[in-house]
Order: structure tokens, then C-alpha cells, then sequence
């Protein structure tokens, strides 16, 4: 590799870790869909999909090629640029999202950090950033299909979305308080000292801004109770009803993807990102490099799975909430819940400081 | 690199912005704004000012951009009429606008020393974290016109409520 410059080797480094983590994604989003479905079934005293493959785990890649051999109709009236467009936005700014997400301990090969695409200042305002610019994927998709069900779906999603999007950000003013920074891979530094005694959910006393974040989280990513956006019975399927093929699995795998960029984020923020549960118990055990940089991935990993198991287990137990529930939920009683946790943590923060 | 990047994205801006005059639907032409809107932020990124970008996009083009479309398709705007364009348009606007492109160009100009030969991008190399400066300067020295402004909002905000409750 000498033969290389130093900025080839960076370019070389940073696409090869670009196609890693968008094939990883991929795959996790195909199998967090098949997750769900054998979980709820269990739920359901089903058995889900068992058919394709050993526990049915071919089904995602059954389901994949189906998706693209089915035909693509575009209906008549539809406003045609911006019907194509509207998925690629929803599965763009999914997907956008993972670039900064720190997935383990710093880790340098060659001067670049191999488990993290881009570690920016300002990681957390991203992850916001590109969250708000992705409700145009679902709002042009309403619009655009010129449906009345599809244009009512997406108008209560985009109210629903910049209303919740408010207590989203201030729940998570508290962390950025505690880390004194916007860069995720600090915000997971002050969570690593003493294992799960200083996450933020537990040692930070940030459990208020957790469940804002979290009731904020599911309503972002219009998943159940807050799925009015698609609600089946109403709105034959909300926003996607007139999608088909690859156009409507763009959509899906969109739904899916947010809700790992989600669970990312809440694992970086109040679970303490890739550091482990035992804080450095455990550092004088297997103490290699290799080892080194394997474990806090799988810390990471399995955090995430947890916080996947808690959507699909809410799904399979609330029923979905009434519209003008929802909006005075999150406006009059998350909005002001999470103000007050700003206030008592800031107060705490300059008493002890 | 950051020269680049300058160029691709000035050029975004502007020919979102020539695509937002052009269209004659007014989707197309919100959706143009929020191509500058974005092409901005990647311009102020570029020239270290990360919080500014990260603002731009999330109020912007997250937020007000949003309103804006939400109302458009909630009136369900139809494509404008093309005219011959009004008189004042003529007499006034265009030489109205050439002026100030020229008082802008000049005043750039005659200040090029002051400005020093602006280096673009030379703060993505070595990035400094400008949140924590920034805020300082907020609440030291820019404490007055902060907390006017944040009145000034918060009247706007209780004005909104009251109209929005007028009929009860």
C-alpha cells in the first residue's frame, strides 16, 4: 500500500467504508422486517413467516426480488418528477443519517477512523438536519399522487412530524448540556467512565428526556401508536397508496431505516453509544487489538437490537392514538415536559459546576 | 477541494434560484427555494461557520420550507398566469435591481484588503468548534439584542395563539 498517496488511501478507506455500512444497513433494515414480523406473530400466538429458509430467515431476500419483478404502475393524474422523486428523498435521508453515527471505539487504520464515515462538530445537528428535510419525501408523495386518501395521509404526517420534531430536540438538549458538545463521539466519551452507572439514561438522570425522545421517536418515524399517516382503516394506506413495486418498498425500507437511525441515535445519546455495560471492568480481559476493536461493535450492535425488540413490542401492544390526541400530546404535554428538563438540568449543572 | 465544492454548489444556488423565478407552479418553485436554501448551508460549512449550516438546514429548509409547502398543497395553489409583466417592473425593478448589484459589487471591491484574501474552506481542514464561541459571544456581548429578539418572538408566537382562538 506504500504506492499510495496519502489521499488516495483516505479516498480508498472512506468508499470502501461508505459501501460497508450501506450494505450492513440494507441487510439490517431486510432483517428488521423480518424481525418484526416472526416477533409480533410470537406476540400474536402466530408463527410467522417460516416457510422460506431455515425460520423463514430467506424471507427478506424472497420479499426483495418480488418487490423488483412486480410491475411498476404510475398512475395517470399523478404530478410525475415529483412522484419519482418523493421515494428516493424518504430512503435518501434515511439512509444520510448513518454517516456520522460513531459505530465503535476509535479505531485508526492508516490515520482514518474505521468505524465512523464522518465525525463532524456538529454530528447531533446533522442526524436533526437531515431528520427534518426527510418529511419532503412523504409530504411530495401525498401531493404528487393526486389522491385524496394519499394527500390526507401525508398532511397529518408532515403536522405530526414538525410538531414532534420540537420535543425531539429539546429532549436531547439535556445530553448536549452533560457533554458539553454536538460531536456524537464526545457525547459517547462522557457516557464511558463508569458503565451503565454514567449513561445518560441512568447516572446522567436524563430518564425524563429519554422518554420524550423516545414517545418523540416513534412519532418521527410514523411508526405505532403514532401511525395515523397510513392508519390502514381510514386512509386505505395513507401517503403510499399509490406506489407500487420498487417505488413502495423504497417507502418501506425508508420506515425501517428511520427507526435504525433512531435506535442509533438514542443508543448514542442515553445508552452510551459502543462503550460497554461494565464501564473497565473488564479492560485487563483480552486485551488485543483485534479484540479491542470487535467488542465495543458488538456493544453497539446489541444496544440497537434492544431499542428495534422495544418498537416492535410497542407495536404489538398500544392501539393507535386519535389525531387530535396526538397533537395535544406532544404540544401540551411532551413540549413543556421537555422545557422543564432543560431548566432542572441546566439548574443542577450550574449549582455542581 | 473546498474550491470545488464552492463552485458546485454556488452554481446549485443559483440556478435554483433562476428555476424559482422560472416555474410557473408554485411546488416547483417552493421545492427550487429549498435547493438554494440547502446549497447555502453547504456554502457556510465551507467556510467553517458549521452551526450557521446546521441552522439553515434545520430552520430553513426543515421547518419555514415545510410551512410552505403544507400551505400550497392545503390551497391547492393552481399554475400562475404568464403576463406581459406590469410597468413598474420595467421603470422600476430592473434598474432598481442593477443598482444594487452594483453598489454590491462595489462595496466588495473597495473592501478586498479589509477582507483579506478570504481563504475558502481553509477552516474544513483543521475544523475549531465554533458552537462554544458563538455562544459566548451570544450571552456576553450580543446579550441585549438576544434577549430582544427572543421577546420579539415570543410576541409574535402569543399574537399567532390569539388570532388562531378569535372565533371562541
Amino acid at each position: 500500500m506504500t504506492h499510495l498517496t496519502d489521499f488516495e488511501l483516505f479516498l480508498l478507506l472512506s468508499v470502501l467504508k461508505v459501501a460497508v455500512v450501506l450494505v450492513v444497513t440494507l441487510l439490517g433494515v431486510a432483517y428488521t422486517v423480518l424481525l418484526e414480523r416472526k416477533l409480533l406473530a410470537r406476540m400474536q400466538n402466530r408463527w410467522g413467516p417460516s416457510r422460506v429458509g431455515p425460520f423463514g430467515l430467506l424471507q427478506p431476500l424472497v420479499d426483495g426480488a418480488k418487490s423488483f419483478l412486480k410491475e411498476d404502475m404510475n398512475p395517470l393524474a399523478v404530478e410525475r418528477p415529483l412522484f419519482i422523486l418523493a421515494p428516493i428523498i424518504a430512503l435518501g435521508c434515511a439512509l444520510i443519517s448513518m454517516s456520522v453515527v460513531p459505530f465503535g471505539a476509535v479505531t485508526r487504520v492508516n490515520g482514518v477512523d474505521m468505524f465512523q464515515i464522518a465525525n463532524v462538530n456538529i454530528g447531533l445537528l446533522v442526524v436533526l438536519g437531515v431528520t427534518s428535510i426527510g418529511v419532503y419525501g412523504i409530504t411530495l408523495s401525498g401531493w404528487s399522487s393526486n389522491n385524496k386518501y394519499s394527500l390526507l395521509g401525508s398532511l397529518r404526517s408532515t403536522a405530526q412530524v414538525i410538531s414532534y420534531e420540537l420535543a425531539l430536540g429539546l429532549s436531547l438538549v439535556g445530553v448536549v448540556l452533560r457533554a458539553q458538545s454536538l460531536n456524537l463521539r464526545v457525547i459517547v466519551d462522557s457516557q464511558a467512565a463508569h458503565g451503565i452507572l454514567s449513561w445518560n439514561i441512568f447516572g446522567g438522570f436524563q430518564f425524563v428526556a429519554f422518554f420524550i425522545y423516545l414517545m418523540a421517536a416513534f412519532a418521527e418515524t410514523n411508526r405505532a401508536p403514532f401511525d395515523l399517516p397510513e392508519a390502514e382503516n381510514e386512509l386505505v394506506a395513507g401517503y403510499h397508496t399509490e406506489y407500487s413495486s420498487m417505488k413502495f418498498a423504497m417507502f418501506f425500507m425508508a420506515e425501517y431505516a428511520n427507526m435504525i437511525t433512531v435506535s442509533c441515535v438514542a443508543t448514542l445519546l442515553f445508552l452510551g453509544g459502543s462503550t460497554s455495560v461494565f464501564g473497565h471492568l473488564f479492560d485487563g480481559f483480552l486485551n488485543t487489538p483485534v479484540a479491542n476493536a470487535i467488542f465495543p461493535v458488538c456493544w453497539f450492535v446489541a444496544k440497537v437490537f434492544a431499542f428495534l425488540a422495544l418498537y416492535i413490542w410497542v407495536r404489538g401492544t398500544l392501539p393507535r392514538f386519535r389525531y387530535d390526541q396526538l397533537m395535544g400530546f406532544g404540544w401540551k404535554f411532551l413540549l413543556p415536559l421537555a422545557m422543564a428538563n432543560i431548566i432542572v438540568t441546566s439548574f443542577i449543572l450550574a449549582v455542581r459546576g | 477541494m473546498q474550491l470545488a465544492l464552492f463552485i458546485v454548489f454556488g452554481a446549485l444556488a443559483l440556478g435554483g434560484a433562476l428555476n424559482l423565478l422560472l416555474q410557473r407552479h408554485p411546488i416547483h418553485s417552493a421545492l427550487s427555494l429549498v435547493v438554494v436554501m440547502m446549497s447555502l448551508a453547504v456554502l457556510y460549512w465551507s467556510l467553517g461557520a458549521e452551526f450557521l449550516a446546521a441552522a439553515q438546514v434545520i430552520v430553513y429548509s426543515g421547518a419555514i420550507m415545510v410551512l410552505f409547502v403544507f400551505v400550497i398543497m392545503l390551497l391547492n395553489a393552481g399554475e400562475e398566469e404568464r403576463t406581459q409583466g406590469s410597468r413598474a417592473a420595467y421603470t422600476v425593478g430592473f434598474p432598481g435591481a442593477a443598482a444594487i448589484f452594483c453598489l454590491l459589487s462595489f462595496v466588495f471591491l473597495s473592501e478586498r484588503n479589509a477582507m483579506k484574501a478570504s481563504d475558502i474552506g481553509g477552516d474544513l481542514s483543521n475544523a475549531v468548534d465554533n458552537i462554544a464561541q458563538l455562544s459566548a459571544m451570544l450571552f456576553t456581548q450580543q446579550l441585549l439584542p438576544f434577549e430582544v429578539t427572543s421577546i420579539l418572538i415570543l410576541v409574535a408566537i402569543l399574537g399567532a395563539v390569539v388570532l388562531a382562538r378569535r372565533e371562541q
